[in-house]
């Protein structure tokens, strides 16, 4: 779990932060805050279903479930399964 | 009862929500026509106040131009009012092939198609041109109806960060098993009135064999030499596939779009665009009056010249004036207050000063970004815009912003 979070930390804050902005720990909300926006979302989603050869229907892709590192986690942890 | 009490109650929880958030967008009543000074009837059932207008896009003060009134009178009274078909039945006259053939010499591209709207044209474009196999990579702050349209359209797509040709470059590269690549952007951002970089992103096209798409609604009439738009801006005439563009704003301001193109391409929307087969066709008399407007920018470039002379005094004196503004070249202005309380106080105690301009915020600009978006026009005089830089003065001073950069009112009033 730690490997997939530390993973997926790395790649929200090379895809979603400028270099100017807040620090995101794997609590950070990302959608409900306005880093992230739901148009954005679909690269994160690519990613992660590219990385561990998952996929994710939307009925899960929801921006509460994509809000913080930790939540995202969780998706990817499901589906692995 | 279908509409239960039940129900009623429901929607108008949802509208509750909608004010608790602060997104409730209030009634507001024009009482003269479009113009620099305009009559205003706000909050509703208010008296009357004549401000100063800046939140239109009426950048080059056309709507309201007798030229263009009596260019729709004429074309009310040749061919009516309007056509009760879509355009492919029995509803395109010859003014509108003679409009599509001006859009496109006016903005160098080989055809045009009208829409309803640009907004249709944005809903459109993609689903008839591109397939599952494609991709559309678009910037991050790219216009709502172009979002629409992407997520309407069966190709994948993808973003990159506002205006970052590094991070472009790593999508294109990521996209190349793509058949093809199309690369969406504004040519100038509606919030933050910023050019893209459109010559760096043709040369990105050009290497990674993508194309490009540009909405130039917020540059067609007045960005470039000759107001041609962005393209022109960069001197990049022939290497812009598509545009999309408006004549809901500064070229004339009624309303309908169009895209522009390669021919392949707007054929391809002339026979499977959606929103261009099921809604009616352009009303004569906009299109005989958005002719005139095309005529008139062709023949001198008079009222951008003032539009951009405005824009360089009013960013000179406001900057003068200790307000922060986002740096740039365009008539849109962002006066930057980070606080959305801050920017809703202020529009509203500007209005008291009889300057008409809006505050924005979360979520129509990203969280901690609010602003009061000023918008110059060809219509304002000098005397315009000195009453709205005093004003700004006033209301800054009034809440301690002058001379303050963005640490400064943040840590004065958050975020």
């Amino acid at each position: 779990m730690d490997e997939i979070r530390d993973v997926v930390l790395e790649y929200v804050i090379d895809e979603y932060v400028e270099e100017d902005e807040m620090e995101v720990t794997y609590d950070t909300p990302l959608i409900s805050s306005g880093l992230v926006d739901s148009f954005s979302m679909v690269s994160l989603k690519a990613f992660l279903e590219k990385r561990y050869g998952i996929s994710i229907p939307d009925a899960d892709a929801t921006p509460e479930a994509f809000d913080t590192v930790n939540s995202i986690v969780g998706i990817v942890e499901k589906h692995t399964d | 009862m279908a509409y239960s009490d039940t129900r009623r109650r429901m929607f108008a929880e949802s509208i509750d929500a909608i004010k608790e958030k602060g997104l409730y967008k209030e009634k507001r009543f024009i009482w003269s026509p479009q113009d620099a000074e305009i009559e205003v009837e706000y909050p509703e059932g208010a008296p009357h106040e004549k401000v100063l207008n800046f939140c239109a896009n009426n950048y080059l003060g056309l709507s309201s131009h007798p030229d263009v009134i009596k260019a729709a009178h004429d074309g009310l009274e040749e061919r009516g009012y309007g056509m009760s078909s879509v355009r492919f039945i029995c509803g395109t006259q010859d003014i509108h092939r003679e409009l599509q053939d001006k859009v496109s010499v006016f903005l160098g591209m080989e055809d045009t198609l009208l829409f309803p709207s640009c907004m249709d044209a944005n809903a459109g474009v993609f689903e008839a041109v591109l397939e599952p196999e494609d991709v559309i990579i678009a910037d991050r702050l790219i216009h709502a109806s172009l979002v629409d349209g992407i997520r309407l359209c069966s190709a994948e797509y993808d973003t990159f960060k506002h205006m970052d040709m590094k991070h472009l470059r790593k999508k294109l590269e990521l996209h190349q098993d793509k058949r093809h690549r199309l690369i969406v952007t504004d040519g100038v951002f509606s919030m933050d009135g910023d050019l893209c970089p459109l010559d760096e992103m043709c040369d990105l096209a050009e290497e990674y064999d993508a194309m490009v798409l540009v909405d130039e609604s917020h540059a067609s009439g007045f960005i470039g030499k000759t107001g041609r738009g962005t393209h022109e801006h960069f001197g990049l005439m022939d290497r812009i596939d598509l545009i999309t563009t408006t004549f809901g704003k500064a070229l004339g301001g009624a309303s309908g779009g169009c895209v522009s193109g390669r021919k392949e391409l707007v054929e391809l929307c002339r026979q499977k665009a959606r929103p261009y087969l099921f809604s009616n066709s352009l009303s004569p008399m906009i299109v005989a009056a958005t002719i005139r407007v095309i005529d008139i920018l062709s023949k001198t470039t008079e009222r951008r010249d003032k539009l951009e002379e405005n824009t360089k005094y009013f960013r000179e004196e406001i900057t003068k004036a200790g307000l922060s503004v986002r740096e740039g070249v365009t008539p849109i202005v962002p006066v930057m207050l980070y606080n959305a309380k801050l920017a809703n106080d202020m529009s509203r105690d500007m209005y008291a000063e009889g300057i008409y301009v809006i505050g924005f915020f979360f979520p129509v600009v990203p969280a901690g970004a609010a602003r009061i978006r000023v918008q110059l026009s060809a219509a304002h005089e000098k005397e315009h815009i000195d009453k709205c830089v005093a004003a700004f003065k006033k209301v800054g001073e009034k809440y301690g912003i002058l001379g303050l950069d963005k640490k400064g009112i943040v840590e004065k009033y958050g975020m």
